[in-house]
């Protein structure tokens, strides 16, 4: 097992390794300009830069490891990684009841679908106007923002979490004698997670792009407000680098998800662990 | 008192420019501790026989009572066990056959002995934190049969509990519920489609009739158990058993043919 999880990765990594081959080529032999696009090294570089603390470390401006985390880039993905946690909470802490609502309730479905359906297809980057008259600049409308990007998701997977749940639990369940409140909270709510957590994922995901954006205009850090600042600059390599950043930044959110979603969802059929 | 009463008991189902009587005019009388099958082909009304008995549908016409009082909604003094075992995927065997006891209020400790008690009676000891889908199709029909027992109900309604097994995992299956009851002494409403799992297991034996279902032969079987498949009481039995189905399987298909019917 263990020899063919490394094997794979070896061959993961052979066609990156080509690409950055190709691509140093190119920039050490002048072929492209720097400007536009900078060299793997000269991006690694900066990125270390980036990532490294502006101050030699001085023990009066509080501990090592403070100083450790006081680079840029740390404080940027930390800003980020702020806003996407405190959106996609908004987001979720909202739609979560009233997809359950909507999806155990055909009055409650008919009240509010109508509404839902309208407001859905609207992306959340056509709120930043609105957004930016309603809070004005900083976190406010970026939350806002990220929380109604992580909003839809979790709602329209929750209803549809609860539809699906087979009838066959209802009745074991009524047959030992548990009463609605019951029935609701130890087998609709369960039996919906498989969907409400994939409305979860796909939200994480929704609040990450938007955050990006909503940074680009409403605040001044964060991952998304550095590329556009370093564009100001011609800071061609430090895009790269906070591209680089954003991915792996949400590739560990996403694996996190998941991880966690796989304990949840250990009892579920056809999952592998 | 366990004895379930079925009086004039009749079903309708609306369907599409047309009504299906799936129940006519049922009476059984089923005594406390009596272990009875329902046999018939498919479509003749089993499960919705069973259903109402068990209060997740209310007959058209007629009532039921069991134990003295009328049926009028599903609860824990007639515990069912499904074909497709129901059991909670989310929940281990453990709390599968815990909950139950949890809706009743049991205390921690009490309702964990009892618990224990089961699986080791069915034995699953070895098995308590699994999840369902670790298990086989026999165990979780064991674990099902756990479950309503924790209950205490005095009636259990099985709907073609053993339908999915494989042979010899029903044979022991069917072993072991003949001796819970013996040992619980509950009333038994068991439904199948198996002559051959009707006569080993029931004192009783009510053969339905296809559309409408009612009720076509109410045969006592008075063999000893453990019952021998090969000795002649049984396969008189079984041939005149095989008729009666027969004739109502012949029905069911003239209806299939003549296109009322796709079940
Ligand atoms: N909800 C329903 N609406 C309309 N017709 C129904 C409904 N439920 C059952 N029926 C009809 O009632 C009849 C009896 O159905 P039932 O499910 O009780 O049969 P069964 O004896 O249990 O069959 P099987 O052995 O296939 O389980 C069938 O003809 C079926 O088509
Ligand atoms: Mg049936």
């Amino acid at each position: 097992m263990r020899r063919n999880t490394w094997l794979a990765a070896l061959q993961g990594a052979v066609v990156p390794l080509v690409l950055l081959a190709i691509w140093q080529a190119a920039s050490s032999s002048g072929l492209v300009n720097a400007k536009i696009l900078p060299s793997p090294v000269a991006v690694a570089v900066r990125w270390w830069a980036y990532l490294a603390p502006a101050e030699p470390y001085d023990p009066a401006n509080g501990g090592y490891i403070a100083w450790l985390f006081s680079g840029e880039l740390i404080m940027d993905a930390m800003g980020s990684l702020y806003r996407v946690v405190m959106g996609f909470l908004v987001g979720a802490i909202l739609a979560l009841p009233m997809g359950l609502a909507m999806g155990a309730s055909r009055a409650a479905f008919r009240w509010l679908n109508p509404l839902v359906e309208v407001l859905r297809p609207i992306p959340p980057i056509a709120y930043i106007p609105l957004s930016i008259l309603w809070f004005g600049l900083g976190n406010p409308p970026a939350i806002f923002l990220i929380s109604l990007g992580a909003f839809f998701p979790v709602l329209v997977n929750t209803i549809a979490g609860v539809r699906q749940v087979d009838g066959i639990y209802l009745r074991a369940a009524r047959n030992l004698g548990a009463g609605p409140l019951t029935i609701f909270r130890r087998v609709m709510l369960p039996a919906a997670t498989p969907y409400i957590l994939s409305g979860v994922r796909i939200g994480i995901g929704t609040a990450f792009i938007v955050v990006i954006v909503s940074e680009m205009i409403a605040v001044n850090n964060g991952l998304g407000f550095r590329i556009l600042e370093a564009r100001e600059y011609f800071w061609s390599d430090k895009i790269i680098a906070g591209m680089l950043t954003i991915g792996l930044l949400g590739l560990a959110i996403d694996s996190g998800v998941t991880r966690i979603n796989n304990h949840l969802l250990r009892w579920h059929r056809g999952l592998e662990h | 008192m366990s004895d379930i009463l079925i009086n004039h008991v009749y079903k309708r189902f609306a369907v599409p420019g047309n009504e299906v009587v799936a129940l006519k005019d049922i009476n059984l009388d089923i005594a406390s501790g009596e272990f009875v099958c329902l046999l018939g082909p498919s479509g003749c009304g089993k499960s919705t026989l069973l259903n109402a008995i068990a209060g997740f549908s209310h007959p058209t016409e007629g009532s039921i009572t069991v134990g003295g009082r009328p049926v009028v909604e599903p609860g824990p003094d007639r515990g069912m066990v499904f074909q497709e075992y129901a059991l909670f995927p989310w929940m281990t065997v453990f709390k599968n056959v815990r909950f139950g006891l949890e809706v009743k209020g049991v205390a921690n400790d009490v309702a964990d002995a009892r618990v224990r008690e089961l699986l080791d009676m069915l034995g699953l000891s070895e098995f308590g934190e699994r999840f369902p889908k670790d298990l086989s199709g026999g165990m979780r029909q064991r674990v099902a049969i756990a479950r309503v027992l924790a209950l205490d109900s005095p009636v259990l309604l099985m709907d073609e509990p053993f339908g999915a097994l494989d042979a010899l995992t029903r044979r022991s299956l069917q072993d072991e519920l003949l001796k819970i009851w013996a040992r619980l002494g509950k009333t038994i409403v068991f439904v199948t489609h198996s002559i051959e799992e009707a006569i080993y297991l029931a004192d009783r034996i009510v053969v339905l009739t296809y559309r409408p279902g009612t009720v076509k032969r109410d045969i006592r079987v008075e063999m000893p158990r453990p019952r021998d498949a090969a000795s002649p009481e049984f396969n008189t039995l079984k041939r005149e058993l095989s008729r009666l189905v027969s004739e109502e399987q012949q029905r069911h298909e003239a209806a299939e043919r003549a296109g009322l019917t796709t079940d």
